[in-house]
């Protein structure tokens, strides 16, 4: 069973959701082949070996540097072909979900997105997948030959295995249609680690009192290594952009942990979050909904406490 | 101008969700069900659209049973014009995809507008599947849309900012927040939609090659353990060796 991983790059690296998905398809089957698109470091393009990869197709059109979904989705599925893939696997994203879509409806396939966990293969090919906004699961079965999955973070402990991936430049015709969407600009964060793909995200509500009060958060996120996020009220006021806004209508994240400072836990909120391993709320008010769903709680003022906490955790690292 | 705006029926944000039928089927006991929210925005858009471009004509498309038909009228209650009820079950996203691009096909619609994702599925790809379909482009989640002539600008949210885009009609955008504020129907609008054309077309067969097997509920979560506000040394010993998250 073939599988072909298409991996995203941001700045020359490859993304760790994208290594993911390697490593979820080495776990699924054997011959796994990765692509990567526009400019890459050859030494990431390589380092996928570490996670299974055999070998892996770069793609490295200057066309392609910037992530165009229509040009995108031609060159995977000329892959594919080219690989005999039965199997396209991707990390979910806001280029590999539409990717994923596309490619499934050119090529026949059957599609899942939000997957989290490897299939079960005992009956049929079947998947896990997150539904209601991470309130419930369901088990979908796969039944066409070829199929596309779309995996969720941490849908798959990474294991390490040794050896390098071999290269292989790749070049597929691109033609003026597939640049029907013109990206004029885009304007994009740099430096900072971004909320869909952090291991740990530190959260304010408006319990923080106002957008300036937000250092001692990215204080402790720095300590952390970790995103920052916001509730829905937060990115509402314009105290932090929407791109932070955690939630039902906002980013659905699955860190390993989730710090929430000053958010009640509207279960708004709670649906963009209980994906997380672990959950730690800091509340003045005793009676927020939050420590329900918390793992370790603390009530008291986030004012105190934070810049505490910030110290506790630089000790210890 | 002609847009369509595609909506789904689904369950309340605040909903508590539960399965019956041995967890084969979705348990509507106690739940409300609403225009789902991306969905709201994308309508909005279109109502905005037309209240600004004169001969702008709104349609809405539901793929749904008879139960949908509340849901489809606070659409037309809201501003649309005309609405299309495909008599089906929403079984998957590659099923409604073809009933929307089944009716748009002969339609001639210069925009199609629905939600990123259906909040109950959440698989966010019914846009992009019926751009595929079309032959016409795709842009999910938009965040801001202004028709320039035969073209639009676009802004569509990307991990960590957002991408500036520009395509020709006609195309497909999935929609979300702050593209439009949310309009709430008046009682004029509530009357008029009582008697706004609502047409039910039977759905096409497909093979979408996805089959639900069975739904699952997490697993309960255990009991907060709380820490002291003035030792939250203890709370980064227990994320190390008892969560062994740091």
């Amino acid at each position: 069973m073939a599988i072909l991983v298409f991996v995203e790059s941001a700045e020359g690296k490859i993304k760790a959701t994208s290594i993911e998905a390697v490593a979820y398809a080495y776990q699924l089957g054997d011959a796994v082949t990765a692509i990567a698109l526009g400019d890459v470091e050859k030494s990431e393009l390589e380092g996928l070996g570490k996670y299974g990869a055999k070998k892996v197709l770069h793609a490295a059109d200057a066309k392609l540097n910037q992530p165009v979904i229509q040009a995108y989705t031609n060159v995977l599925i000329k892959a594919m072909e080219d690989e005999a893939a039965d199997i396209l696997v991707l990390a979910n994203s806001s280029l590999g979900t539409p990717v994923a879509a596309k490619v499934a409806v050119k090529t026949g396939a059957s599609l899942a997105s939000n997957v989290v966990s490897l299939p079960d293969k005992s009956a049929g090919f079947a998947v896990k997948k997150s539904i209601y906004t991470g309130k419930a699961f369901a088990w979908v079965e796969l039944t066409n030959p070829k199929k596309v999955i779309a995996i969720r973070k941490n849908a798959v402990d990474i294991k390490e295995v040794s050896g390098n991936a071999a290269v292989t430049p790749y070049t597929v015709q691109l033609s003026d249609s597939d640049f029907a969407v013109k990206t004029l600009s885009t304007e994009k964060a740099t430096g900072e680690i971004l909320l869909p793909e952090a291991n740990i995200v530190v959260s304010g509500g408006r319990g923080m009192k106002g957008p300036e009060h937000w250092s001692i958060l990215e204080d402790l996120a720095k300590a952390l290594n970790a995103a920052t996020g916001c509730s829905k009220p937060v990115s509402d006021m314009g105290w932090r952009p929407h791109h932070e806004h955690v939630g039902q209508t906002g980013v659905k994240v699955a860190p390993q942990l989730y710090i929430a400072v000053g958010i009640s836990g509207a279960i708004q909120h709670l649906a963009g979050v209980n994906s997380s391993k672990c959950i730690v709320v800091i509340n003045k008010d005793p009676e927020a909904p939050f420590f329900k769903a918390a793992d370790y709680g603390i009530v008291g003022d986030a004012f105190e406490i934070i810049p505490k906490l910030t110290e506790a955790i630089k000790a210890v690292k | 101008m002609k847009i369509l705006v595609c909506i789904t029926h689904v369950p309340d944000t605040t909903s508590k969700i539960n399965f019956k039928d041995n967890n084969t089927k979705f348990d509507p006991t106690g739940v409300q069900f609403i225009i789902g929210p991306y969905d709201d925005y994308a309508l909005a858009r279109a109502i905005e659209i037309k209240e600004a471009t004169p001969g702008t004509t709104v349609t809405v498309l539901n793929v749904g049973l008879a139960d949908t038909e509340p849901t489809i009228r606070k659409a037309l209650a809201i501003g649309a014009d005309d609405a299309i009820r495909v008599n089906a079950d929403p079984a998957d996203s590659f099923f409604v995809a073809t009933q929307i691009a089944e009716h748009a096909k002969t339609a001639n619609y210069d925009l199609i507008l629905m939600g990123r994702e259906s909040i109950d599925y959440n698989s966010g790809v019914v846009h992009s599947i019926v751009g595929e379909m079309l032959g016409i482009p795709s842009v999910s989640p938009v965040m801001k849309l202004d028709i320039e002539g035969t073209k639009a600008k676009l802004a569509r949210e990307i991990e960590g900012g957002k991408e500036s885009l520009e395509v020709n009609l006609p195309f497909v955008a999935g929609c979300q927040e702050p593209i439009a504020e949310w309009k709430i129907p008046n009682m004029r609008g509530i009357m008029s939609a009582r008697t706004k054309p609502l047409k039910v077309v039977e759905a096409k067969a497909v093979d979408s090659g996805y089959k639900i097997q069975k739904f699952e509920l997490p697993p309960p979560k255990g009991a907060v353990k709380m820490i002291p506000a003035d030792n939250v040394a203890q709370l980064v010993t227990l994320l190390k060796t008892e969560a062994k998250v740091l």
